[in-house]
């Protein structure tokens, strides 16, 4: 019997195409994986019937010879963030307990049009605030990788850590992400998946519960560049209900990928190589490196003057809009409801939202309010502004020496649930290197870039021009296939 | 004269400024497909984003920043081609996302102006200039009502997303009456434009109305800001119970607190808002979800292109080129029906009698201003408004210049027409109501007339001149009233020569 | 810059959320960290940058003045407007009573 469960998207699409098995086979297996990885808690809910239905409906349209979908076939776990109609969804939050959404996100309708299915809804930092899924109401989601010979309970990364940990543990070929500050490629990095964060407006944020509105970008989250490419363009597309969406036709990634990476230039910046970064890093940095000039590009060294104040904007700007942002959580119209005995609406909102929204949410949220609080809003908010218009020119600078910029996804590799409770800039501090590029709206991407001398995996990260996602898969693609990273976690669950 | 409220200690002078909000006419809501439409059933004009539904985003209406583009221009102010949405913060039950979309930062018009008229009877002596800080483009909230349930309140959202302008303006009034007359002006403007239908009984006009005292020549004192007033009567009478009781505070030792207050209309009274005391902190910030709206421009060509001659400019074309009184030219233009029946009537009837509208102006003025209305109210519900066209009316006004009829018997044809819908002219032929000016009838009653009254033809000619009327009417009574009058005289200038 | 106990209970009234004083005494000093830690802000020279508008070049586009065009953002949906609300009735969405 075929192993679908180590098959990525490519290989499922193209298999149910062929009539090598059917779509309901395939879908069959990944809930059968799914539903013996509860101990990951890397879903919410699952889905079975839904991901069934879906395969169904591209078996019955192959066998009347109709043409399919980008992901015909393929059933995929969607991040929580994301409305299913008729499905809960939560981001992870005890205020949103129980809604059911009466609509379809339409990140995830192009999904479903696209031919794939849902196995469930996943796991996440709550309102994909954090670094570790560990703020997520629905308890933490482990990691699928433990260091060698420790069974500690380490953590996938976050927020898309549910994503990250379900495609790394072979429950879902691909899944949706969402990054806000590195929530996809973080959690890829320290799971050894691929993930694409792409250029601001390409992916529609109509139905996707907001975090950062000026930062909120959904990417996919697969076992290879290819599989990215595919999901990719089956996610992407003009919206004209987000008014941030960008008007543009979506390219054909896939088709166009090449590794051949003769002419490019790879900028190496200067910046982000901080006091303390580990030698691991420092290492397959020096290995990605290597690999991108095998290929053909050149290497330059570039500066990024402002990287060092981009965390500290994000942390301004990102919260400022999450305040806002998560507002119309006030238990009126739909989620949680807490109504003390004899209280007025304030009371009510006051009551609902301490009850509804965890640590690290509040904690945005009083930070958000202070920095837009009266007489502080030119001193924080408005500074951090002008700082990411640094921060984005820095890069514009940049490309005039290079075409991609190559980093490490995180400065650190997957530690452990509970290591970093209770340090909340700590933990901040992990999204150092993903932070600039969604400040500047660019494509970034994570790819696998070999296991560190713990046994655990590491990301490289290469950023690219606005829209230019597909140099940005071709050099993903180049180190992929030099990295010969093959690493999966032994299944410790069920 | 000015406004001055008479304290125990001494006059003083009250200072006004107003925010309208006033609803744009459009058919969808500024940021959603949702209907504007008044008076539907709870909660049935909401879409998911105007309930703010988790991941629901604003994509705002071009027809909405249209109008409050053109608003701004029949203002002469200027037009931002760069603005901005931005959010208000504050939590309450009628405003789901818990934030309002705003303009602060950057609105879309700047400063512009709005001339009220001098009006001795309402206590404004002379023309005034009022400045318009600014009009931006807004969100309404939805409504809150308290009386369906004992412990709860009800929100209904099907005004929520409503798009509105505000149109704020300097603290350039002195008086109820100039607060009036800015209010009235500009909701004249606003029906000219066709950016606001101005109806403020259904609550598409409202004013937050900021009052505050001083001594005269002292500085700007504390203001209040009194929400939602809904008619220029309500603006006049909270900005009267507010100066007072401001006077009264201050003079009785207290200070006057800058908060929002309530208009209560059964007592004419204003008290405190406490359900919004502590939301002073709004936390306004660009509204992530929206770029700066950028406008081009051919879309303000066009938006230029597509204005209607604007009140002021009516009524000095109506002084200066149709030759009106100015109290007929401000009567005329002061709502968008009246001028546009007055223009339709004016075009029929000129066109109908062959002369040009100078000709025929002052004619047409009178008949649609107190000859028409006053037959149709004394009509009441016998007559029908729609068989007043203005083809019939300038049938009749025809004859009247012809000398067919007179001005009696137009009011009677009229009266007919309204009644029955029927002709003008077949009215008068049929109903006999038309004047005779057959010349050989006429002398023969006057003939009669000379004949019977001898004793009164020799004091004439002795130099009684009087007695010319006297001749008159006997002729016009023995003609029935039906003589045409200036025959009438002619004749009888001859016969008595 | 750090935020006391009595800032952080403002603030939390602000944004409508509860705390203790348990909570606030703990929330004090994480916030302080973070706020302390995002002032290096202060240290860029800004005074010739315009503040970040549109991350990516993008104008903002105007939708048609058309009613219920697209089911997704149209009105005529009480039943799926209302349907999550803890206190939906007779139509309305319920709250405490307001007085005004």
């Amino acid at each position: 019997m075929t192993e679908f469960t180590q098959m990525g998207v490519a290989d499922i699409r193209d298999g149910v195409a062929a009539g090598d098995f059917t779509a309901r086979e395939v879908a069959e297996s990944f809930n059968a994986q799914v539903a013996a990885a509860a101990e990951l808690g890397a879903f919410i809910v699952t889905t079975p019937d839904k991901a069934l239905d879906a395969a169904d409906a591209v078996d019955a349209a192959r066998a009347r010879g109709e043409a399919l979908g980008k992901m015909a076939g393929v059933p995929i776990g969607m991040k929580d963030l994301f409305a299913t109609k008729g499905v809960q969804t939560t981001a992870a939050s005890h205020i949103l307990e129980g809604f059911i959404p009466p609509y379809e996100s339409t990140v995830s309708a192009n999904l479903w049009a696209a031919g794939a299915g849902m196995l469930g809804k996943l796991n996440m930092d709550q309102f994909a605030m954090g670094s570790s899924n560990e703020t997520s109401h629905f308890g933490s989601v482990k990691s699928p990788w433990r260091k060698d010979g420790s069974n500690a309970a380490l953590t996938p990364g976050g927020s898309s850590g549910g994503s990250s940990a379900a495609v790394a543990a072979r429950l879902c070929p691909a899944a949706t992400g969402t990054d806000t500050g590195g929530s996809i490629r973080q959690p890829a990095a320290i799971t050894g998946i691929t993930g694409i964060k792409p250029t601001y407006g390409r992916c529609s944020r109509w139905g996707v519960v907001a975090f950062a509105s000026s930062l909120d970008q959904a990417g996919p989250m697969a076992r290879s560049v290819k599989d990215c490419a595919i999901m990719l363009e089956a996610m992407a597309g003009f919206d004209p209900k987000d008014a941030t969406s960008l008007d543009m036709e979506v390219p054909e990634w896939e088709a166009h990928l090449s590794a051949d990476l003769s002419g490019k230039t790879i900028g190496i910046p200067r910046e982000y190589r901080m006091d303390g970064t580990p030698q691991d890093i420092l290492d397959s940095w020096e290995r990605g490196k290597e690999w991108l000039k095998d290929a053909g590009a050149k290497i330059v060294d570039i500066t990024l003057p402002h990287t060092k104040y981009a965390l500290p904007a994000y942390y301004i700007i990102a919260p400022a809009e999450a305040s806002s942002n998560l507002a119309r959580y006030d238990g009126v119209r739909y989620g949680l409801r807490d109504l003390p005995e004899g209280a007025g609406l304030q009371d009510m909102y006051a009551a609902t939202r301490a009850a509804g929204f965890g640590d690290e949410v509040k904690r945005r949220i009083l930070i958000g309010t202070y920095v837009l609080s009266a007489g502080f809003y030119d001193a924080y908010y408005n500074q951090a502004q002008k700082i990411r218009t640094l921060v984005a020119r820095d890069f514009e600078q940049a490309w005039s020496q290079c075409d991609l910029i190559l980093a490490p996804t995180t400065p650190n590799s997957a530690f452990a649930l509970d290591e970093m409770q209770g340090d909340p800039l700590a933990m901040y501090l992990n999204d150092v290197f993903a932070v600039p590029a969604s400040l500047a709206g660019l494509p970034a991407m994570s790819v696998p870039g070999g296991l560190n001398s713990d046994g655990l995996p590491l990301g490289l990260q290469l950023i690219g021009k606005p829209f230019d996602e597909q140099g940005v898969l071709d050099a993903g693609l180049a180190i992929e296939q030099r990295s010969g990273f093959d690493a999966q976690p032994d299944k410790w669950w069920a | 004269m000015s406004y001055r409220i008479q304290g125990a200690t001494g006059e003083w002078e009250v200072v006004i400024g107003l925010e309208v909000h006033a609803q744009v006419t459009s058919k969808a809501k500024l940021f959603s497909g949702a209907s504007t439409a008044f008076g539907s059933e709870p909660n049935s004009n909401v879409s998911l984003v105007d309930a703010a539904m988790p991941g629901m985003l604003p994509v705002p209406n071009r027809e909405c920043i249209r109008q409050a583009v053109r608003t701004g221009m029949a203002i002469e102010a200027e037009i931002n081609k760069w603005s901005r949405f931005d959010r208000k913060n504050y939590f309450y039950a009628d405003l789901p996302q818990g934030y309002q979309i705003s303009q602060l930062y950057h609105p879309l018009v700047g400063e512009g102006q709005l001339l009220i008229e001098a009006d001795e009877k309402a206590g404004i002596p002379e023309d005034k200039v009022i400045g318009i800080e600014r009009i931006h483009v807004e969100q309404d909230a939805g409504k809150l009502m308290h009386d369906q349930h004992p412990t709860m309140s009800y929100v209904d959202l099907n005004r929520c997303g409503v798009a509105l302008m505000e149109i704020v303006s300097r603290p350039d009034m002195r008086s109820p009456a100039e607060a009036g007359a800015y209010v009235r002006k500009l909701r004249s403007i606003l029906r000219y434009v066709g950016s606001c239908d101005g109806n403020m009984e259904e609550g598409s006009m409202r004013a937050d109305v900021n009052v505050s005292v001083r001594r005269i020549g002292d500085e700007l004192g504390t203001r209040t800001e009194t929400k939602n007033v809904n008619s220029v009567r309500f603006v006049m009478q909270v900005i009267e119970f507010e100066a007072n009781r401001q006077v009264d505070l201050i003079e009785n030792g207290g200070t006057v607190e800058q908060e929002t207050r309530l208009f209560d209309p059964g007592t004419g009274t204003t008290r405190t808002m406490r359900s919004k005391e502590d939301a002073h902190d709004y936390r306004y910030f660009p509204d992530p979800d929206l770029l700066p709206l950028e406008l081009e421009d051919s879309f303000l060509e066009e938006c230029r292109a597509s204005l209607p001659e604007l009140p002021d400019a009516k009524r000095q074309r109506y002084e200066n080129v149709l030759g009106l009184t100015p109290y007929n030219a401000r009567e005329l233009t002061a709502e968008v029906e009246t001028f546009a029946r007055f223009e339709t009537l004016l075009a029929a009837t000129a066109s109908a009698i062959g002369k040009d509208e100078k000709a025929v102006a002052t004619q047409v003025a009178n008949w649609a201003l107190s000859v028409a209305p006053g037959v149709m109210k004394s009509l009441g519900d016998e007559g029908d408004p729609a068989h007043a066209t203005a083809e019939a009316q300038a049938k009749i006004l025809k004859m009247q210049v012809d000398g067919e009829i007179s001005g009696g018997q137009a009011k009677e044809i009229f009266e007919l027409v309204l009644k029955t819908g029927r002709d003008p002219a077949e009215i008068a032929e049929a109903e006999g109501l038309k004047q005779v000016s057959d010349t050989g009838a006429i002398e023969a009653a006057i003939d009669d007339i000379l004949a019977a009254n001898a004793d009164k033809v020799e004091q004439y000619r002795g130099g009684k001149d009087k007695l010319f009327g006297f001749f008159v009417g006997q002729t016009m009574k023995a003609m029935q009233g039906k003589a045409n009058p200036q025959v009438v005289n002619q004749l009888l200038k001859q016969k008595l020569g | 810059m750090s935020v006391d106990k009595q800032t952080v209970a403002k603030i939390a009234s602000l944004a409508r959320i509860h705390m203790d004083d348990a909570e606030l005494e703990r929330m004090a000093p994480e916030l302080s960290q973070i706020l302390d830690w995002v002032e290096q802000l202060g240290e860029v020279d800004t005074s010739d940058v315009e503040p970040m508008t549109a991350v990516i070049p993008n104008t903002l586009r105007l939708r048609a003045d058309e009613v219920n065009a697209d089911a997704k953002t149209a009105g005529d949906r009480r039943e799926d407007v209302l349907a999550n609300a803890p206190a939906a009735e007779h139509g309305f969405f319920g709250v405490p009573k307001v007085i005004e």
